[in-house]
């Protein structure tokens, strides 16, 4: 079967402005290029030994060399603002994104979506959305890699790692793991499929019978008994979580971090490392106990979590309040 | 015709002493270039057989030649190697060492048993290499990425981080000599302006090399430490940043391909004078454009890293800084161009070598535009993009100016001169071989083919099979100067004092030259590149 | 020609054309030696401050197990002995050859008093189960990050000595060739280097000192 694809398809709304950038720089150094091989060529035949038998000797020309140093990066600085501009709208995500989680491991990649889908290397998304890939590696650097999206960002061990993409067109796209992970990185491979609404409503109406990315993790949250001292009152010997999410968090050592996903995570792990000012450093370290998965979980509950900032820091009032937690 | 004269055999630096211990306890720098020519040719071949087998197994979509485990020892390997034991020592180590004292008019580096100390690592260091691949070789990748290599691997890391640590020592050893010669050594006249362009490369070369690689030793060293002792200092598990090892590691390894292009450029200039008979258009412009390369190369490194999880202010800066370091590359193939309007051009093995150096490093550079834009890197950073893009310059570049000044000088160093048709036709087997097997590798790149991949999707197929068909191509052009310069030593053509009527010191000394260089130091009243007082044409009739 | 003299001509190597050039080349060699070393030593010092920044507590809490009094008398030995090297070179400079032994003997000792009281130091860090690896035991929080301040405190002190030792070996050479006349007023670069390496080594531990065992020091 004789193939010679010369051009990826372009299935994003990025890939639609990359192209437009890449052509333009083909454009531009190929003419340069073109440019620079016609001079060689017609110096070489015109000033050849044959031709001319004595070199004319030329020291140079200043004003030659700041034309050609001050147009070309004039140029380069046209082209660093374009792609800095694309680069800054690739690296934020809108807000009121799709959701979907992603965990990398050798080798192989699990995506969770929060209406509680899990897949195994292969990512079903309805077109015409923004999606944003919130990741975490298991174990080593991968990178979740989509070239019909134009998109790829490394996934890490140890944090969230953040991208977001908006398909344009129904189909199967390749996605390959592009940072190399090891003996099967090029078996790292999978598909992202990009359905139409009502294709991607009926996916997900057929699947998912743990219910939601959220009620799994009130489950764990529960399981854990992490609701003994993250009480939705203010007697907790840990803070409340109701308005945590997304919100500044005063620490002990004076910082004040915002809390996201990484904190979250870092809080769960190692909640030595950033204390809430009023607080004790008693929690325990889950380390070891949960999953990557069940912190994904954990984290989509707590983001669940009512998010409005009514309650200045956290602080242990004296009164008692009677919310409970979803 | 047969006549009865004896020959009395003029001494030089070869019939200066006999004997093993003569070599191998030498500090002549000529003959510690000699040695480092034959130790870097063995590494070429070391890492150039990995490729073929690499483009071997990628003829075909299925991983079906070697295993994925082999497979990604093959690539790491190729790129330790082809780095670290061939293209860095490369043109300084072998053309550097043996042209600079003789191109400033001194007897000998400022340190010549340091010279020789700095090849004795190499070979440690290369030794450390061949028992690291003979005892089951290495699969992180030659960029050492953690954790995967501190933490997840069970090949030999630590000694190929150690052999590489070692090599390190020997080009610190040798960029600390050519400074110190270069500010300490010249012959009287022999002012900074007028050093040839060579000298004045290597100078930024090794300003690199003793800035640049102490940084990758102690990186290897942590990644060593991290390996043996079970700590984190990269491993997020035992509480370290992946990031950190990546700033760390790339500091130098930016750096370090400016290590490997800049004495390329240094030739390149030598080439064009010479086969122009003029001097290079805008001398001073290109000397300070290599210095500019080396200091602005010291500020672009985390560019290798704009999908890594920087963030995206700080890829800013470096996508700018990236844009900068352009410019003065820019200048250097305007102002060779520029030389050779109302030149007097010929085109002897040297100087097609030059022309395909100044195309392809076009070429390379040009690409390196668009991976410098933020953009357009998310899509192609991790494809064979890259790997097309530095090889280009790496093998279009600095492998073409290598040869091209092996054969230009190698009538000074060994007394004989290549045959010139079998010269012509390895540059033209070379540059055909070399676009075949990289320019396809783009087109890969865009498409999304993933770097590191022994198995791929089939529709890339077609252009890894054109690939492949040229590195085969490639190899027959880089065999041919291997056995006709051999066969020179012997039955080449005797070379004068100077076959190529060019400027510059080392071609007022006999080929091969005396011991010591120079019976009198030389005292300097000209510029660099006099043609216009040399004879107009080269003698031989090229 | 004096004695002292037509010994210095002696040392001039080939490929030198008088000893003023050969002296600063060598002298010029050191300093680019050394710039190297900063960079090498550099590198350790950029994570020290990395990981400072990020986990500002865990540096504090390490350093709460820093022995204040093994620093401060390291760095008054390793100070000493960077003055009696300076001296070393001026008796050098001055072709007094009893002196100049002396001083580098001096310098030796301080050297080694230096190492003898890290050994113990570190042993005293082993017997803590402050060594990182699979020694390290911590029971306060963040343990991972407290011992990430243990591995900078031994990469960086450990390297340190390192350099110690080479410093050790190099001023034993000098000395030897001293006490066998090989140095005089006109020659004695040499002294002069190994002085200028030596020095290095000690400013190397001036900037450790204050990181590792001032700042948080009794932070409370």
């Amino acid at each position: 079967m004789f193939q010679l694809p010369l051009w990826p398809v372009r299935a994003s709304t990025y890939a639609n402005n990359l192209d437009a950038l890449f052509i333009f720089l083909l454009l531009v150094t190929g003419l340069v290029t073109v440019m620079i091989f016609i001079l060689l060529l017609v110096f070489a035949i015109r000033y050849r030994q044959s031709r001319v038998r004595a070199a004319t000797p030329i020291e140079g020309s200043v004003t030659l060399e700041v034309t050609w140093s001050v147009v070309p990066f004039g140029i380069f600085l046209m082209i660093f603002v374009w792609g800095a501009v694309l680069y800054f709208q690739a690296r934020t995500p809108p807000q009121n994104s799709m959701e979907i989680y992603v965990v990398a491991k050798q080798w192989m990649w699990k995506l969770q979506h929060t209406e509680g889908q899990r897949e195994i290397n292969e990512l079903h998304v309805p077109v015409d959305r923004d999606i944003k890939l919130i990741m975490t590696s298991q174990d080593v650097i991968h990178s979740f890699f989509v070239p019909a999206f134009r998109k790829k960002q490394d996934v890490l061990p140890g944090r969230y790692t953040v991208q977001w993409f908006h398909a344009t067109r129904p189909g199967e796209y390749h996605l390959f793991c592009a940072e190399y992970c090891g003996t099967q990185h090029s078996g790292m491979i999978g598909r992202v499929v990009v359905m139409t609404p009502a294709d991607y409503e009926s996916w997900l109406g057929g699947g998912g019978a743990e219910g939601s990315l959220s009620s799994s993790g009130e489950k764990i949250f529960q399981q854990l008994g992490c609701g003994t001292c993250h009480r939705s009152d203010t007697q907790g010997r840990g803070p409340n979580l109701e308005h945590l999410f997304g919100n500044p968090v005063s620490l002990e050592d004076g910082r004040t971090v915002v809390a996201d996903e990484n904190y979250v995570r870092e809080s769960i792990l190692n909640p030595g490392a950033k204390i809430t000012a009023g607080f004790k450093n008693i929690m325990p370290t889950f380390q070891g106990v949960i999953s990557e998965e069940q912190l994904l979980a954990l984290i989509a509950y707590i983001k669940a979590l009512p998010s409005q900032k009514s309650v200045p820091g956290n602080n242990p009032p004296a009164t008692k309040s009677s919310t409970q937690l979803r | 015709m047969a006549t009865a004269t004896v020959t009395v055999e003029r001494q030089d630096y070869l019939n200066a002493n006999y004997g093993i211990k003569s070599w191998l306890l030498t500090t002549d720098h000529k003959r510690i270039a000699l040695l480092y020519l034959m130790s870097i040719t063995f590494f070429f071949f070391i890492g150039g057989f990995f490729a073929l087998l690499i483009r071997l197994e990628l003829l075909t979509p299925a991983g079906d030649l070697v295993q994925a485990d082999t497979y990604n020892k093959l690539f790491t390997m190729h790129g330790q190697v082809m780095i670290f034991f061939f293209l860095i020592p490369s043109i300084p180590a072998v053309l550097g060492n043996f042209l600079i004292p003789l191109m400033i008019g001194a007897k000998d580096l400022a340190f010549p048993r340091i010279n020789l100390l700095s090849w004795y690592l190499f070979i440690l260091g290369g030794s450390l290499m061949i028992y690291t691949i003979l005892a089951g070789g290495v699969d992180t990748g030659w960029t050492f990425y953690t954790p995967l290599s501190t933490a997840f691997l069970n090949t030999h890391v630590v000694t190929a981080a150690m052999a590489i640590f070692i090599a390190g020592f020997s080009s610190i050893l040798t960029g600390l000599n050519f400074i110190v010669t270069t500010h300490r050594m010249r012959a009287p006249g022999m002012t900074w302006s007028r050093l040839p362009l060579f000298v004045w490369s290597n100078y930024a070369t090794s300003i690199i090399q003793v800035l640049g690689t102490p940084v990758l030793a102690i990186t290897l060293a942590l990644v060593g430490l991290e390996r043996v002792f079970h700590i984190g200092i990269f491993n997020p598990q035992l509480g370290g940043d992946p990031l950190l090892f990546q700033h760390l590691f790339w500091f130098y390894s930016h750096p370090a391909v400016y290590i490997m292009i800049l004495p390329g450029m240094g030739v390149v200039s030598e080439l064009v004078a010479c086969f122009t008979r003029k001097r290079v258009f805008g001398y001073a412009f290109v000397a300070l454009a290599s210095i500019a390369i080396a200091v602005l190369g010291f500020l672009v490194w985390a560019h290798h890293m704009f999908t890594a999880g920087i963030s995206i202010y700080a890829a800013m800066i470096f996508s700018f800084f990236s844009y900068m370091v352009a410019v003065p590359s820019a200048i250097k193939v305007f102002n060779w161009t520029a030389t050779l309007y109302k030149g007097s051009i010929s085109f002897a093995t040297p100087m097609l070598y030059a022309f395909g150096f100044i195309g392809l490093f076009t070429m390379g550079g040009m690409t390196g535009l668009f991976l410098a834009a933020l953009g357009v890197d998310i899509h192609v950073t991790d494809t064979y993009f890259v790997i097309a893009h530095f090889h280009y310059i790496m093998v279009g570049g600095m492998v073409m100016a290598y040869l091209g000044g092996m054969h230009f000088w190698w009538p000074k160093i060994s007394g004989r001169m290549y045959p010139e048709y079998w010269g012509k036709l390895a540059a033209l087997i070379i540059f055909v071989g070399f676009h075949l097997t990289f320019f396809p590798q783009f087109v890969l790149g865009y498409l999304g083919m993933p770097r590191r991949y022994y198995a791929y999707s089939p529709e890339f197929q077609v252009l890894n099979v054109l690939s492949t068909a040229g590195a085969s191509i490639l190899a027959v052009g880089y065999l041919l100067p291997m056995v006709y310069f051999l066969w020179s030593l012997r039955y080449g053509k005797p070379a004068g004092d100077n076959p190529w009527g060019a400027a510059g010191l080392e071609w007022t000394t006999p080929s091969p030259p005396p011991k010591h260089n120079f019976e009198e130091t030389p005292v300097v009243t000209w510029e660099a590149y006099n043609y216009d007082e040399l004879p107009r044409e080269i003698p031989v009739g090229r | 020609m004096a004695d002292s003299e037509l010994i210095a001509v002696q040392e001039l190597q080939h490929h030198f054309s008088d000893l003023e050039q050969q002296r600063e080349a060598s002298s010029m060699g050191m300093w680019v030696f050394l710039i190297t070393e900063i960079m090498f030593f550099g590198g350790m010092f950029l994570a020290y401050l990395v990981y400072r920044f990020e986990y500002y507590q865990a540096w504090v809490d390490g350093s709460q197990h820093m022995n204040f009094w093994f620093g401060t008398v390291n760095t008054v030995v390793l100070i000493g002995s960077s003055l009696s090297m300076a001296l070393a070179v001026r008796a050098a400079q001055l072709g007094l050859k009893k002196p100049l032994v002396v001083l580098l003997i001096i310098t030796m000792a301080l050297g080694l008093v230096f190492m003898v009281v890290k050994g113990v130091e570190y042993h005293e860090h082993w017997e803590g189960h402050e060594f990182p690896g699979r020694n390290f035991h911590y029971e306060g929080r963040d343990p991972l990050h407290v011992e990430m301040f243990f591995v900078l405190y031994f990469t960086m002190t450990g390297f340190h000595a390192l350099h110690v030792i080479l410093g050790l070996g190099a001023v034993g050479v000098i000395a030897y060739m001293a006490a066998r006349g090989r140095f005089t007023a006109e020659y004695h670069n040499p002294v002069e280097n190994v002085g200028l390496y030596w020095h290095f080594v000690d400013l190397v531990w001036i900037y450790l000192y204050p990181l590792l065992y001032l700042i948080s020091h009794h932070h409370t």
